[in-house]
């Protein structure tokens, strides 16, 4: 577990006082996926950075699998990062060594023998696909294969946590979702906790169990990742979910329609059920849908819908009363004149 | 001078020249180096943060800096004349090099080392890399390249400033123009010398341009 408590950091930047991180206080348990969303500034990455002590706290203390990280220095402190593992944004490998020297060099940092190391490279180049690589340089290699490399070497002293900065910012969507199932499988194969920052919510909902959504240096909203995308709270989560389930209809569509328009979200068994052609056979009214899509959460179902219903007054109330009752997640948006 | 007599004289004045730079280059790397390393890494944000050493080291580094090598030279005869036990000839004259040579090649190192990626340096520390490690393995080895050019330029520069050590008869392709071309105004001797002096540092920059290539891995 990763107990975070009451972490604050600034800086002094131009001589004026920065709040990156404000009191923050933060349970990560051991094995899950946590992901921390924010916009730029926001503090996450501060955070995260807090975590191996990269930044030191301004005050506040993290424990680490029951070592207080924020108490070690010097070699100390150098042991203890061997075992949480750090991967970034611009990859961040050394450009002179290849592959092979890069992944290495983190096991060499742990006074591993060089036997150890050509056993235990040879079994991480494996893992993260990249066999073919090993005396390639980090130029010849594309951005997902370099992020490879840097998990092979995040990995390389069986770490308990990863800390990923961004990991996917700088990759293409679908070498995003790769590296993205590669942690996955890390995090389920080797049980390491894996600790998320990014400012897409993509990320968040391929991945995460739980999720924190910071602001100004605090952290605003914490919960389960399906429970935030279902029943955001704070304005700025409300903001990230729409993000990915907002609809868009075109204009021509807004002034042609003459129902009522109705915004229907299908949430867990829900999703799954028939609910919209039970409406259609119960009650007289036509619906036509203008727009719709399920995304899944966690392999969890999450749909919105949205509906144009048209009939008489009283059964149109009356349907939209059906669905609510059973779905939980309907929003009127525009009434028939 | 008659052409018999100018062949030797300039062989072993090309000698002597490659002996007095080849020394001061040779000071250069072993104090200046580790001096330029010592100059990265105790700046701010970094592991062996340390405000007060950086500020007189680079001060030091400064202070030779700013001082005209001719005078320099000049300088330091009492201090050449302690360690070589004399002031004249190349030896004496790579005292004042080597001393030259240090504070150039440590800035040069430290501006080559400021072009490593911050982020690989973040990553090596989180990583568990000991700050030796990080300095052999990161620091060095990404630099290596700009470091190889850095060592060229203080070469061409020492070529150039041995042939100051010709006003206190240090000997060298500089002592032979200035005795012969400047002295006895012996054209012949100027124009070799400075043909001489042109391929010489033509060869340096070349084996140093390829040096650099071969080992950038960009």
């Amino acid at each position: 577990m990763i107990d975070i408590q009451q972490v604050t950091k600034i800086y002094t930047l131009h001589r004026t006082k920065v709040v990156g991180v404000d009191h923050v206080s933060l349970q990560i348990e051991s094995g899950e996926i946590f992901g921390i969303i924010g916009h730029s500034g926001a503090g996450k990455s501060t955070l995260l950075r807090c975590i191996n002590l990269l930044e030191r706290p301004t005050s506040g203390r993290i424990i680490v699998e029951g070592t207080d990280i924020t108490s070690l220095s010097g070699e100390a402190l150098r042991e203890a990062r061997l075992k949480i593992g750090m991967i970034f944004q611009q990859f961040c490998l050394i450009r002179s060594k290849t592959v092979f020297e890069n992944i290495a060099f983190a096991l060499k940092a742990a006074g591993k023998t060089r036997a150890e190391i050509e056993a235990r490279v040879h079994e991480l180049l494996e893992l993260v696909g990249l066999s073919d690589k090993r005396d390639a340089y980090p130029s010849q290699l594309s951005g997902g294969q370099k992020q490879r490399v840097g998990i092979a070497r995040a990995l390389a002293n069986n770490p308990s946590v990863l800390l990923c900065d961004e990991a996917t910012s700088a990759l293409d969507p679908a070498t995003t979702s790769s590296i993205l199932q590669l942690l996955k499988q890390i995090n389920r194969e080797l049980g390491i906790t894996v600790v998320v920052i990014t400012h897409e919510m993509e990320v968040i909902k391929e991945i995460c169990d739980r999720v924190a959504v910071m602001q100004n240096g605090q952290i605003v909203e914490i919960g389960r990742v399906y429970d935030l995308f279902t029943q955001p709270q704070h304005p700025l989560t409300r903001s990230f979910v729409e993000h990915i389930l907002r609809l868009d209809v075109p204009e021509r569509l807004w002034q042609a329609r003459s129902g009522t328009l109705v915004r229907v979200l299908f949430q867990g068994p829900a999703a799954e059920q028939a609910i919209l052609s039970d409406t259609l056979q119960t009650f007289r009214v036509r619906a036509n849908i203008l727009h719709g899509k399920i995304e899944y959460i966690n392999d969890t179902p999450l749909g919105v819908l949205l509906l144009e219903l048209n009939g008489e007054k009283e059964e149109v109330e009356r349907a939209i009363h059906y669905v609510a009752e059973r779905t939980k997640g309907v929003e009127v948006i525009d009434r028939a004149a | 001078m008659p052409l018999d007599t100018l062949i030797p004289e300039l062989i072993k004045a090309f000698w002597d020249t490659l002996y007095m730079v080849g020394i001061a280059l040779l000071a250069a790397i072993i104090a200046g180096l580790p001096l330029g390393v010592l100059l990265f890494v105790t700046d701010r944000g970094l592991f062996w943060e340390n405000k007060p050493l950086q500020t007189v080291l680079g001060f030091l580094v400064n202070m030779v800096r700013s001082i005209p090598f001719i005078i320099l030279l000049v300088a330091l005869l009492p201090l050449t004349k302690l360690l070589v036990g004399t002031t004249i000839g190349p030896t004496a004259a790579a005292v004042s090099l080597s001393v030259a040579a240090t504070p150039f090649f440590a800035r040069i190192v430290e501006t080559s080392l400021r072009e490593v990626d911050k982020g690989v340096i973040e990553a090596a520390t989180a990583v568990g890399a000991t700050p030796w490690m990080i300095i052999k393995d990161v620091l060095l080895s990404d630099a290596l390249p700009g470091i190889i050019h850095g060592l060229t330029i203080t070469a061409i520069s020492l070529i150039s400033y041995s042939a100051m050590a010709g006003i206190v008869g240090g000997g060298g392709v500089g002592d032979l123009a200035i005795r012969f071309g400047y002295y006895r105004y012996d054209n012949t001797v100027m124009i070799t010398t400075i043909i001489v002096l042109l391929c010489l540092v033509q060869i340096v920059q070349l084996a140093g341009d390829s040096v650099a290539r071969w080992m950038d891995k960009r």
